[in-house]
């Protein structure tokens, strides 16, 4: 047990961390709120003025505003669903045991490693490419007409390279998962007759559960803010259809050069962050429950 | 029905044989204890029995069918693990109920059958916990009851007792021995420990290597071990073994003497001469390990307390009757 002195020394020493942690988050946070409330504009420097909450309301009413939340939610619940529905099964192979193991997972861990704005290149020049991508060569074996996948199905083509990063990582977390369900307890289920499918519902999904919570949560965090590859591909078009709100937020501040919107904007973003966190805790949290 | 044979089972992982060759035959209604040394095979040979591991020559027959290509489930055995094994997501209930399901009964037969297990186990205040809530004690019932509400024509138990402290052993040892007798169910119970085997088993497999050593029941195993290892094995404290002139006298290479066969007499006469090196006082026994110059130490029981304390001298004479000899190969030799 702690005595009253290691206590005293251990605050004493956290102090100067946590002191700089909370001055790292305080101060972008409240400049941010204080331009919210502003007409700042960088393309008419010198005429900032205090406008209230007149920006929020010229944040939230932009039809751009709704869409994009549309556009947030629809990709970070394909990418979540998508690296789970695959990320199991593939989790599930990689546990057995296969010659050349080690290299296959590195392999299938490799993408993770990839930094988003290059995997973003690689998907957009040299796969999805209408012209000279690997897909439109494929078509076109097939004798079938290539598709543009950044003007046909955008929003699409954006979720298929964010899995592609985002599966590694469920792989990964279930794989260490598998491998620490009890082998004796898949035994007693083959002693009371499972069937492999049975095994699967019955013990080896149970088994996942937790961490199927942490890689939900983990991503959501991430996938929430997304922005390299939307820049990278399709700058948030046509139209409205892959911008998110970060990249709403992006457009307002350094696009249009309104300071002030975009502000309010990070602060709305930061509220819908935590709405979102508040459900998915009492949602999937629960599992986290030893 | 659970007649439990088998002949000329093998095992072996790549080059490394665990089981060499095995010829058994357990009778309907039996407790059967396999026992020996870590790494002897008896787990091993329990789970080929079970059907988790596949035999590599000879043949398993339950109740005369050749099953070595039968899978666990249809073997109609049930087993109880180490670990216990329970499910950690589901209530007692679900835990006990999992097999019937997979079986595909009736719920309320279901309902039926795991209330019934429960009661005989004193579970049913438990049911709808979950095996985390539980002490260790309540989990090992919970899988007993597991294995015993499928109505197996076998049960197999793989070390069950040994991650309890030793009073629950004890009480648990008494329960799991009245439940067997009560159900008439053969049972095979794998352990490392003789005093478990001792007092369990019907009869006792003692293995060693890959090979039995050894079948009969507890006393034939005690007063008529068939080797040195048998007769090392069984017995507590072990039995103390000469070898030299005093063996060839009695026409072996070594003799053996139990502890409890020892007569202690303070500077007697006859017998073994030697010095007390240790004396444990018991109260209803004492120990004495003795440094008996050419027969090198040996260790005698003596029931009741003996005064002895460390550097008395002590004669020790052995009963004529108890000497076991052993010959060459430590095989042992019958009169």
């Amino acid at each position: 047990m702690a005595t009253q002195q290691t206590q005293l020394l251990a605050r004493t020493l956290l102090t100067p961390a946590v002191a700089l942690l909370f001055i790292w988050m305080i101060v972008p946070l409240a400049l941010t709120i204080y331009f919210a409330t502003l007409h700042y504009n960088l393309l008419d420097p010198g005429s900032e003025s205090f406008v209230g909450l007149e920006n929020f309301r010229y944040f939230l009413t932009d039809p751009a505003f709704l869409a994009s939340l549309q556009n947030t939610l629809v990709l970070v619940g394909s990418v979540l669903a998508i690296t789970i529905i695959l990320g199991v099964p593939l989790a599930l192979l990689l546990d057995q045991q296969v010659v050349g193991l080690s290299i296959v997972r590195l392999m299938v861990i490799a993408p993770f490693f990839v930094m988003p704005t290059v995997s973003a290149l690689v998907w957009k020049n040299l796969l999805m490419h209408p012209v000279s991508g690997l897909f439109a060569w494929i078509a076109h074996l097939f004798g079938l007409p290539a598709i543009d996948w950044f003007n046909e199905a955008p929003l699409f083509s954006v979720i298929l390279i964010i899995s592609w990063q985002w599966l590694p990582f469920a792989t990964l977390i279930l794989l260490t998962a598998l491998q620490s369900l009890d082998e004796e307890q898949k035994e007693a289920a083959e002693m009371d007759g499972a069937s492999a499918i049975s095994t699967f519902i019955y013990i080896t999904l149970p088994h996942l559960a937790r961490p199927i919570t942490v890689v939900i949560l983990i991503e959501t965090i991430f996938l929430l803010t997304v922005f390299a590859e939307i820049f990278v591909t399709t700058g948030g078009g046509p139209g409205l259809q892959t911008t998110n709100i970060a990249f709403l937020i992006y457009s307002q501040a350094l696009i249009q050069y309104d300071v002030g919107s975009a502000s309010a904007g990070g602060l709305v973003a930061v509220v819908l962050a935590n709405i979102v966190a508040f459900f998915l805790v009492r949602i999937v949290g629960r599992n986290l429950e030893a | 029905m659970g007649q439990i044979t088998l002949q000329g089972v093998q095992k072996s992982f790549g080059p490394v044989h665990i089981i060499k060759g095995a010829d058994l035959d357990i009778a309907d209604g039996s407790f059967v204890v396999f026992v020996g040394p870590s790494g002897c095979g008896k787990t091993t040979l329990l789970r080929l029995i079970a059907g988790l591991e596949d035999v590599t020559g000879g043949a398993i027959l339950i109740d005369g069918r050749n099953v070595v290509d039968v899978p666990p489930a249809k073997r109609g055995l049930s087993m109880v693990f180490q670990s216990y094994a329970l499910y950690p997501h589901m209530s007692v209930r679900g835990n006990i109920a999992f097999g019937l399901k997979m079986a595909g009964v009736a719920r309320d037969e279901i309902n039926r059958k795991v209330e019934a297990a429960a009661a005989t186990l004193n579970l049913t205040p438990y049911l709808d916990r979950k095996p985390r809530e539980l002490s260790g004690g309540q989990r090992q019932r919970v899988a007993i009851g597991r294995a015993i509400v499928r109505e197996p024509k076998a049960f197999l138990f793989d070390e069950p007792l040994s991650n309890l402290d030793a009073a629950l052993r004890v009480q648990m040892r008494l329960e799991v021995t009245r439940l067997q007798k009560q159900l008439g169910t053969t049972a095979i119970y794998v352990t490392h420990d003789q005093v478990e085997a001792m007092t369990m088993a019907d009869k006792i497999v003692v293995l060693n290597g890959g090979k039995i050593e050894q079948y009969g029941s507890p006393l034939e195993l005690y007063e008529k071990p068939a080797n040195l290892f048998v007769a090392g094995f069984i017995g507590s404290p072990k039995m103390n073994f000469v070898t030299g002139e005093l063996a060839k006298q009695q026409g072996a290479t070594t003799i053996g003497v139990r502890p409890e066969h020892l007569k202690v007499e303070r500077n007697g006469q006859g017998g073994w001469h030697g010095t007390v090196s240790v004396a444990e006082h018991l109260g209803s026994d004492t120990f004495l390990y003795v440094d008996a110059g050419p027969q090198g130490m040996l260790t005698a029981r003596y029931i009741g307390e003996l005064d002895l304390h460390p550097g008395d001298k002590v004669s020790l004479i052995p009963d004529p009757a108890r000497i076991h000899r052993f010959d060459d190969s430590g095989k042992s030799i019958r009169a």
